[in-house]
C-alpha cells in the first residue's frame, strides 16, 4: 500500500476536455514510491491522455499533478506550493513539483519524469548509441558549457561524453543491444526498438518512468522478457514505474498497484488481485449490462 | 468614402485572382501534402497561352466578336494548361511520391525555374503588352463622389464566383470530390477502399491548373501586360493567401486571396505603394503567430 | 524489353502530348512590331521537331525499359553500409586540391586555358561562397530539419551590414566580418521566434516571406541601402593592415615585387577557403556536441526530444542563429570581394540554389554540400561557355540562355534519380566500436 503510505506522484481531480469531449473527468490517484503501477482500462478510456497530462504534452483543463523527489509527498506541502503560485520548491527535501504548471521538457529534465510512446518514437536515422546519448542532453549540455567550451574542445566535455557513453553502454547491456550500438535505431526489429526506447528513457535518470503500452506488438516470449526487464530496472535503480498496458498477463504479473479507468473516470484502484475481482472492472472489460453490475455490486458489498 | 469603396472594388478584383491561384496550392497540399512551388509559373504560362490564343483569335475573327473570342480562349486555355499540369505532375512529382519529404518540393522549385526560363526562351524576355480590352466603366454615385467599376473587373468577379460555385459542387457532390476528400484524410486507406489515388491526384493537378489558367487569362485581361517573371510574385502571394486562410481549406484559400488583395490595395492606397508586399507578408507572419493553422484551418491537437 | 508495338503507342502519345504542350507557347511567338502591337510569328517547324524528339525519345526508352516513367523501386530508408573507401579519402584529396587550386589555375591559364580571373574567381571563390552558404543552411535544414526557404536574407543582412559598416564608419573588414555574422545570427533569432510554433511547410512560407521583406526593404529604403543601385566601392580586405592593390604602401610594393592581380585573387581565394574550412570544422564539432545531436534528434522526432528534456524552442533558435551566422559571414565576404552589392544578388533564386545544394548534397552531409555546390554552381557556369553545344546546335546557339533552363531541369532530374541526395549515408557522431576497417566486409551484427 505504498501508494497510500509513501506516494511519489499524486494526480488530483484531473480533467481534460477537447472541445466538447471530456476525455478525463476529475480523476485522482497516487503512485507509490518504488511501485510498479498499472493504469488500465478499455480502449478510449483516456489512459494516454493521462500520460500526456503528466508529461506535459497536454495542459490539463483543471486539476493538479504533484510529484516529490527524495521523500514522501505530503499533502500540506502540496497545498503550500499550490498557494505560492510557483512551479516547484527549491532546495528543500523532498523537492516538490507541480507538473501541470511545467513545460514538457522541464518535466523531463527537472522533475525527472521519463516516458515512452505507444507508437515508438526513436530517432530512427541516428544510431542506437546516439539515441542514448541524446537522452543525456542535460548533463552533457552543462558539461559543454552550453556549447562554448565544447566547441573549443575542453577536456571537461570529453570526459563527460565518455561517461555518457559508459552509461549508455551499461543500459545497452541491460536491454541486450550492445552488438547493435552503432546501427541506425530504425533498423532494429520491433521488440528491440521497444527495449531501446525504455533504455533511452532510463538514460535521463528518472524518478518516474511512464511506459505507454510497452508490451504492444510483442509475442509471449518477448512479453515475459519485458516483465523481467522491468523488474530488473526497478530492482537496480529503484525507479517508480507507471505503465499503461492491455496485456493483462503482464499487468497482473508485475503490478503492485492497478488503477482502472473507463470513460475518463476511475472505477477501481487497488492491488492486482483486488481489481481482478472487482465487478465494475469485469463489466467494463466484458461489457455487462448496468443492471447486472448493480446486482453484482450489491452482492459484493453484502458479505 | 467613395475612395474607400473604389479601393474595395480594386482589392476584391485582385483578391479574386489570388484566390483562384491559391486554390491550386491548397488542393494539392491537402491531397499530397506538398507545396507545388511551380504553380505560380503554371499561372504565368497560362497567362501567356491566353495572350497568344487571344491574339490568334482576333486575327481569325477580325476583332468582331470579342466576347466569343474570350470564351474560346477561356475554354481552350483551360484545356491546354491542364495538359501542362498533368504532365508536370506525371514527370516531376509522381516518381517522388512516398519518397522523402523535401524531394517533391525541390523538384517543384526546379520545375518553377524551368518553366519561367522556358517561357523566357520561347517567347523572349520582353514584357508583352496588349491593348486594353473591356475597359468601359460603369459609374456609381457613392456619397458625394462616385466609384467606377470597369467591365473587366465585373467579368473577373463574376467568373471567379461562378468557378467557385462549380468547384464547390464538384468537391461536395461528385465521386471525384469524394475521392479527393478521402485521399486527404488517409491516402493509404482510400486506396485500400478502391479509390484510384494516382488518378485522383492527377485530376487534382488538372483542376488546379485549370483554375490557374482562368486566373492567367483574367490577369492578362486586367493588367494587359505579361512577362516570363510574373509567376513568382503572384505565386508567392497566392501561396501566402493559402497559408493565411489555412492550407488545405478551399474557403480558406478564397478568403486568404481576398484578404491579401485587399491588404495590398489598401496599403498602396493609404500608405505607400513601395511597401505593399511587405504589408502582406508581415500580416501573414502576424496571423500565423497567433493562429498557427491559418484563419480557417483546423487547429490540430498534437498527436503524441 | 517492352514490345515494339507498345513502345510505338507510347511514343505516339508522347508526341501528341508534346504537340499539345508546345501549342501555342512554342508554335506561336509574340513580338512587338514597330507600332508596338503584338504580332504572332509561327514556328511550326520547331514545334514538330520537339514533338518528334519526344516521340523518338520515349520510343527508345520504352524499348529499353518497359516501364517508361514508372517510379524506381524505393530504396531502403537507411544505408548502413560503410561508404566506399573513395569517400573516406575524398575530404583529404579535396583539401589538397583546394589548397593547390590557385597555382593549378595559374598553370592552366598559362598553358592557354581559360583566363585566370575566370578560373579562380568564378569557379574557385564563387563556389566556396556557396559552400559557406550551404554549410550554414545545412545546420538549419540539414541537421535541424527546419525548411528555411529564405536563407538568402541572412546572406543579405551580412553583406549589407558589413558594406554599411565599412563604407560609413570606415571599420576594417576584419572587425566587420564577425560583426556581420553576429548581426545575421541576431536576425536568425528574430525570424526563428514566429517560426517556433509552426510546422514544416508553414516555416517555409514564413521564412520565404521574411526574405522577401528583407529584399523589399533593401530595394525601397533608398537613403540607406541605395535601392536598386546598391552600395559600391566597398573596401577590399587587407592582410595585416596592408592592402594587396597596386598603390604604394601595399604589401607587394613593400616586398618590392611587381603588382599582379593574381596576388589579390589568391589572397581572397585563401580567405574564403579558410572561412569555409572553419565553418566545416565548426559544424563537425557542433555535430558531436549536445546541441548538434539535439538538432538532429529534433529533425528525427521533435516530440521524443521534448520527452527527453530537450528544450526544442532553444534548440530551434540555436540552429537558426548558428546557420545565420555562417550566412552573415558569407555575405560579409561577398560584399568585400566584389566591392559592390545590390538587391539583385539576394533574390529568391539564391535561396532556391542554396536549398538545392543542401538537399541534393544529402541532408546533413557536409561533403554532400561541397560536392553539390561544385556541381550546381560549377555546372551552370560551365554551361555558359561550352562551345561544344554550339557545334551541335549550330552557331546561333547561345548556351547562356539555356543555363537556368537546364539548371531547373537538372534539379528535377537529380531529385527523381536520387531523392535522398548524392550522399545518403549518415556518419554517426559517436561510435561504440571502432569503424569497420577498409577492405574488411562490413557485416552489421544480427543481419
Amino acid at each position: 500500500m505504498r501508494w497510500l503510505s509513501d506516494p511519489l506522484l499524486a494526480v488530483d481531480h484531473l480533467s481534460m476536455r477537447f472541445g466538447g469531449l471530456v476525455a478525463i473527468n476529475a480523476l485522482s490517484f497516487t503512485v507509490g514510491r518504488g511501485d510498479i503501477t498499472a493504469l488500465i482500462g478499455p480502449n478510449g478510456a483516456g489512459k494516454t491522455t493521462v500520460f500526456n497530462c503528466i508529461t506535459g504534452f497536454y495542459k490539463p483543463t483543471s486539476g493538479r499533478i504533484a510529484l516529490a523527489q527524495g521523500g514522501t509527498l505530503e499533502r500540506g506541502a502540496i497545498e503550500a506550493l499550490t498557494r505560492s503560485g510557483k512551479k516547484r520548491t527549491q532546495g528543500v527535501n523532498p523537492e516538490l513539483f507541480l507538473l501541470e504548471r511545467m513545460a514538457d521538457h522541464a518535466i523531463a529534465s527537472e522533475a525527472r519524469v521519463a516516458r515512452t510512446f505507444q507508437n515508438i518514437r526513436l530517432f530512427p536515422g541516428m544510431t542506437v548509441l546516439e539515441n542514448l546519448i541524446v537522452a543525456q542532453h542535460k548533463t552533457l549540455m552543462a558539461a559543454s558549457d552550453y556549447s562554448l567550451g565544447g566547441l573549443l574542445g575542453l577536456a571537461k566535455y570529453r570526459a563527460a561524453e565518455r561517461k555518457a557513453i559508459d552509461l549508455a553502454k551499461a543500459w545497452l547491456e541491460v536491454v541486450g543491444l550492445v552488438a547493435r550500438a552503432d546501427d541506425p535505431a530504425g533498423d532494429l526489429p520491433y521488440g528491440a526498438q521497444r527495449r531501446l526506447e525504455i533504455a533511452r528513457a532510463m538514460c535521463t535518470n528518472p524518478v518516474l518512468l511512464c511506459l505507454d503500452e510497452p508490451a504492444a506488438g510483442l509475442n509471449n516470449r518477448e512479453s515475459a522478457e519485458l516483465t523481467q526487464l522491468l523488474r530488473g530496472i526497478r530492482a537496480q535503480t529503484g525507479v517508480s514505474i507507471l505503465l499503461i498496458e492491455h496485456d493483462m498477463s503482464v499487468v497482473m504479473d508485475i503490478s503492485d498497484h492497478v488503477v482502472v479507468i473507463e470513460y475518463g473516470v476511475k472505477i477501481a484502484d487497488g492491488t492486482a488481485d483486488e481489481v481482478k475481482s472487482d465487478p465494475k472492472v469485469i463489466a467494463a472489460y466484458l461489457g455487462v449490462d448496468d443492471e447486472e453490475v448493480a446486482v453484482a455490486e450489491a452482492g459484493s458489498v453484502a458479505p | 468614402m467613395d475612395y474607400f469603396v473604389q479601393q474595395l472594388i480594386n482589392g476584391l478584383t485582385l483578391g479574386s485572382i489570388y484566390g483562384l491561384i491559391a486554390i491550386g496550392y491548397t488542393m494539392v497540399y491537402g491531397i499530397i501534402g506538398m507545396v507545388n512551388f511551380a504553380h505560380g509559373d503554371v499561372f504565368m504560362l497560362a497567362a501567356f497561352i491566353a495572350l497568344i490564343l487571344f491574339l490568334l483569335l482576333m486575327q481569325v475573327l477580325g476583332g468582331l466578336a470579342l466576347g466569343l473570342a474570350l470564351v474560346i480562349v477561356l475554354l481552350l486555355g483551360m484545356a491546354l494548361t491542364s495538359l501542362w499540369g498533368w504532365v508536370i505532375e506525371r514527370l516531376a512529382y509522381r516518381p517522388l511520391r512516398g519518397s522523402f519529404r523535401l524531394a517533391p518540393l525541390i523538384s517543384a522549385i526546379g520545375m518553377s525555374i524551368f518553366l519561367s526560363n522556358f517561357v523566357q526562351l520561347v517567347q523572349g524576355p520582353r514584357n508583352k503588352t496588349l491593348e486594353p480590352i473591356l475597359s468601359n466603366v460603369l459609374v456609381f454615385p457613392v456619397g458625394e463622389g462616385s466609384v467606377t467599376l470597369a467591365e473587366k473587373q465585373l467579368v473577373i468577379m463574376v467568373v471567379t464566383a461562378a468557378l467557385l460555385g462549380v468547384l464547390w459542387y464538384v468537391v461536395r457532390y461528385t465521386s471525384l470530390g469524394r475521392a479527393q476528400r478521402a485521399c486527404e484524410q488517409d491516402r493509404k486507406m482510400a486506396s485500400l477502399l478502391g479509390v484510384d489515388v494516382d488518378r485522383t491526384v492527377s485530376l487534382t493537378f488538372i483542376i488546379g491548373a485549370m483554375l490557374a489558367s482562368v486566373a492567367g487569362l483574367l490577369w492578362m485581361m486586367y493588367y494587359g501586360v505579361v512577362s516570363f517573371s510574373d509567376g513568382f510574385v503572384p505565386g508567392v502571394k497566392a501561396f501566402t493567401a493559402a497559408v493565411l486562410g489555412g492550407i488545405g481549406s478551399l474557403p480558406g484559400a478564397v478568403l486568404g486571396g481576398l484578404l491579401i488583395g485587399l491588404i495590398e490595395t489598401f496599403w498602396s492606397a493609404y500608405f505607400t505603394i513601395d511597401y505593399k508586399d511587405v504589408a502582406a507578408f508581415s500580416i501573414l507572419a502576424i496571423v500565423l503567430i497567433f493562429l498557427p493553422s491559418g484563419l480557417l484551418g483546423r487547429p490540430d491537437v498534437e498527436k503524441v | 524489353m517492352g514490345a515494339p508495338a507498345d513502345a510505338l503507342k507510347k511514343a505516339l502519345i508522347a508526341g501528341l502530348v508534346t504537340l499539345g504542350l508546345c501549342f501555342p507557347i512554342v508554335a506561336l511567338r509574340t513580338d512587338a512590331n514597330f507600332s508596338n502591337q503584338l504580332v504572332l510569328t509561327p514556328r511550326w517547324g520547331l514545334t514538330f521537331t520537339l514533338a518528334a524528339i519526344a516521340a523518338v525519345g520515349v520510343f527508345l526508352i520504352s524499348l529499353l525499359r518497359p516501364a517508361g516513367f514508372e517510379r524506381a523501386t524505393p530504396k531502403r530508408a537507411l544505408d548502413t553500409a560503410p561508404p566506399h573507401p573513395f569517400f573516406r579519402y575524398l575530404p583529404r584529396i579535396g583539401l589538397v586540391l583546394l589548397l593547390a587550386y590557385p597555382f593549378l589555375a595559374l598553370a592552366i591559364s598559362a598553358s592557354g586555358g581559360p583566363g585566370l580571373l575566370k578560373l579562380v574567381d568564378t569557379y574557385g571563390i564563387q563556389i566556396l561562397i556557396y559552400v559557406l552558404l550551404g554549410l550554414g543552411l545545412n545546420i538549419i535544414l540539414g541537421l535541424a530539419g527546419l525548411l528555411d526557404l529564405g536563407f538568402v536574407a541572412f546572406y543579405a543582412v551580412g553583406a549589407y551590414s558589413s558594406a554599411l559598416l565599412t563604407t560609413t564608419f570606415g571599420l576594417s573588414f576584419w572587425i566587420v566580418l564577425p560583426l556581420a555574422g553576429i548581426l545575421a545570427a541576431f536576425w536568425g533569432v528574430m525570424i526563428s521566434l514566429p517560426v517556433l510554433r509552426l510546422k514544416g511547410d508553414y516555416i517555409a512560407i514564413v521564412t520565404l516571406a521574411f526574405a522577401e521583406i528583407v529584399r523589399l526593404v533593401l530595394v525601397n529604403w533608398v537613403p540607406v541601402t541605395g535601392g536598386y543601385a546598391g552600395i559600391s566601392s566597398i573596401p577590399k580586405p587587407t592582410l595585416l593592415g596592408l592592402s594587396l592593390g597596386p598603390e604604394p604602401g601595399s604589401l607587394t610594393s613593400l616586398l618590392g615585387i611587381p603588382f599582379s592581380p593574381f596576388y589579390r585573387l589568391a589572397f581572397m581565394y585563401y580567405l574564403v577557403l579558410a572561412l569555409a574550412l572553419a565553418a566545416y570544422w565548426a559544424t563537425l564539432r557542433l555535430r558531436t556536441l549536445p546541441v548538434g545531436r539535439a538538432w538532429e534528434a529534433m529533425r528525427e522526432d521533435e516530440i521524443a526530444c521534448r520527452s527527453l528534456g530537450i528544450n526544442t524552442v532553444a534548440t530551434k533558435v540555436s540552429a537558426f542563429a548558428a546557420g545565420a551566422f555562417f550566412g552573415g559571414i558569407a555575405g560579409a565576404f561577398f560584399s568585400a570581394h566584389y566591392g559592390f552589392i545590390s538587391p539583385k544578388s539576394f533574390e529568391f533564386l539564391e535561396s532556391a540554389m542554396i536549398v538545392a545544394i543542401v538537399v541534393l548534397g544529402g541532408l546533413g552531409s557536409m561533403i554532400g554540400v561541397v560536392i553539390a555546390a561544385t556541381v550546381m554552381v560549377g555546372g551552370t557556369e560551365l554551361l555558359r561557355e561550352l562551345g561544344v553545344l554550339k557545334a551541335v546546335f549550330g552557331p546561333d546557339f547561345d548556351p547562356a540562355q539555356y543555363r537556368m533552363l537546364l539548371f531547373g531541369l537538372a534539379m528535377v532530374m537529380l531529385m527523381v534519380w536520387r531523392p535522398k541526395g548524392l550522399i545518403a549515408t549518415r556518419e554517426p557522431t559517436v561510435r561504440l566500436k571502432p569503424q569497420p576497417t577498409r577492405g574488411a566486409p562490413a557485416v552489421s551484427a544480427g543481419e
